[in-house]
């Protein structure tokens, strides 16, 4: 028998989690034994505990979404890609380079006209990007009779940029309504499913350059902006909005060589 | 193993925690989808060689505490999780229901603590830690959390038979 300690709330929670060590242990049973009531307190605390783990346990075996998964691969995707095409260098010059698009435009609301350019592009987005099935019209198979349709549907030399670089993949495209003309998807895919669609359409109005806009409706993203006689949007509601800026880097480069 | 495989090993562990956490499946994944993106972001912050899980619920904190900030701006009464969906509760599922619920109307920084130590299994030091408060800290919420369960639980409890006579 040891003279008794005073046994504090924190022995008691430590005894309910099972982390008190021996010697301790014994005297705070001791010290419960005398306390029906104290007693009773800490095993409704193990026993919620027990519950809590009952409760909660199927969630480590429910299959991991996607998008979950896609989030943990991204930067290495991003790494691995950028090192694939030894543009680690160049990553924080294009950084700097969007950035300062960015701050040029930190301007007023977009335009009307803009307005109703990026909604369109993003509900074209939001409908084709989680397509299964049928995400486009005309398949990257079928890349040249693709680029030449939509060419002469929008009336301006289309082409499709390649973003292997930057990890993704052609998918295809399509041809859309727009605003008074004809407008155009191209969509993109990285190896793990991840989709970004590219919008186009003839800005026939004028015959200028715009610095990168960003924008964001419900969770997708966009970068706009207008390149002679074409206006762009980059849409995507999966990655971030640095990693949409390096692809939108990576098309205006490809569309500027 | 790559920090990307390590990350998606620990998925199911930060779903559990942010289920429990935020109550609802939908808001629970969103907090770890973002919590992924975070971390990512702040790799360079992460010391090789450290716990990668508790350094990865720091962050998840982080973003839950700025989630609620933001919700408060809006709404000063979203401090506890909304009504979860109901169902017909038959046996074990009553128990989960109510306990879901207790649970989801503890506040947010009690709630924190008992799911670090009771779910994770995380010593109170290093739910200290992670928390970024002192551990005495940590046991007085912990001693609050587990009260007030009982206590609604208990009260549930009480009720039905009250009911019952």
């Amino acid at each position: 028998m040891s003279e008794e300690r005073t046994v504090t709330e924190a022995d008691l929670q430590a005894y309910a989690d099972g982390r008190l060590a021996e010697a301790r242990l014994a005297e705070v049973e001791q010290w419960l034994a005398a306390r029906p009531e104290e007693a009773e307190r800490v095993t409704a605390y193990r026993q919620l505990g027990d519950e809590l783990h009952g409760v909660y346990a199927a969630v480590l075996d429910e299959p991991v979404p996607q998008r979950l998964e896609r989030a943990a691969r991204r930067r290495w995707r991003w790494r691995t890609a950028a090192a694939a095409a030894g543009l680690v260098a160049l990553g924080g010059l294009i950084g700097v380079l969007g950035d300062r698009a960015l701050h040029e435009w930190r301007a007023p609301a977009p335009a009307p006209e803009a307005a109703s350019f990026v909604r369109r592009a993003v509900v074209a987005h939001a409908t084709y990007a989680p397509e299964v099935r049928h995400p486009v019209e005309v398949g990257a198979d079928q890349e040249a009779h693709l680029v030449a349709w939509l060419s002469k549907r929008l009336g301006a030399p289309v082409r499709a940029p390649k973003l292997e670089s930057v990890g993704y993949n052609l998918v295809g495209g399509r041809l859309l309504p727009g605003d008074g003309s004809p407008t155009a998807q191209f969509m993109y895919q990285c190896q793990y499913g991840t989709r970004v669609t590219l919008y186009l359409r003839t800005d026939a109005a004028s015959n200028r350059e715009t610095a990168f806009r960003y924008a964001r409706e419900g969770n997708v993203r966009v970068f706009y902006w207008v390149d002679r006689k074409l206006g762009y949007a980059l849409s995507s509601s999966d990655i971030s909005k640095e990693d949409l800026n390096k692809v939108a880097n990576a098309v205006y480069q490809q569309l500027n060589p | 193993m790559s920090d990307a495989e390590r990350l998606v090993e620990l998925i199911p562990r930060l779903r559990r925690y942010a289920r429990a956490l935020v109550g609802d499946r939908a808001s629970a994944d969103d907090l770890v989808q973002d919590t992924l993106e975070r971390a990512w972001a702040k790799l360079h912050l992460y010391s090789r060689g450290t716990d990668l899980r508790a350094w990865l619920f720091t962050v998840m904190h982080n973003v839950h505490v700025n989630k609620l900030r933001a919700s408060r701006a809006t709404d000063p009464l979203e401090d506890e999780m909304p009504e979860l969906a109901q169902r017909a509760p038959q046996g074990d599922a009553l128990l989960v229901r109510d306990l879901e619920r207790a649970i989801g109307r503890l506040p947010s920084e009690q709630r924190e603590v008992l799911l670090l130590v009771t779910l994770e299994e995380m010593s109170y030091d290093e739910a200290a830690r992670t928390l970024d408060i002192p551990i005495g800290t940590v046991m007085s919420r912990l001693s609050r959390a587990r009260e007030k369960l009982r206590a609604m639980m208990t009260g549930q409890a009480a009720a039905k038979l009250k009911v019952v006579k």
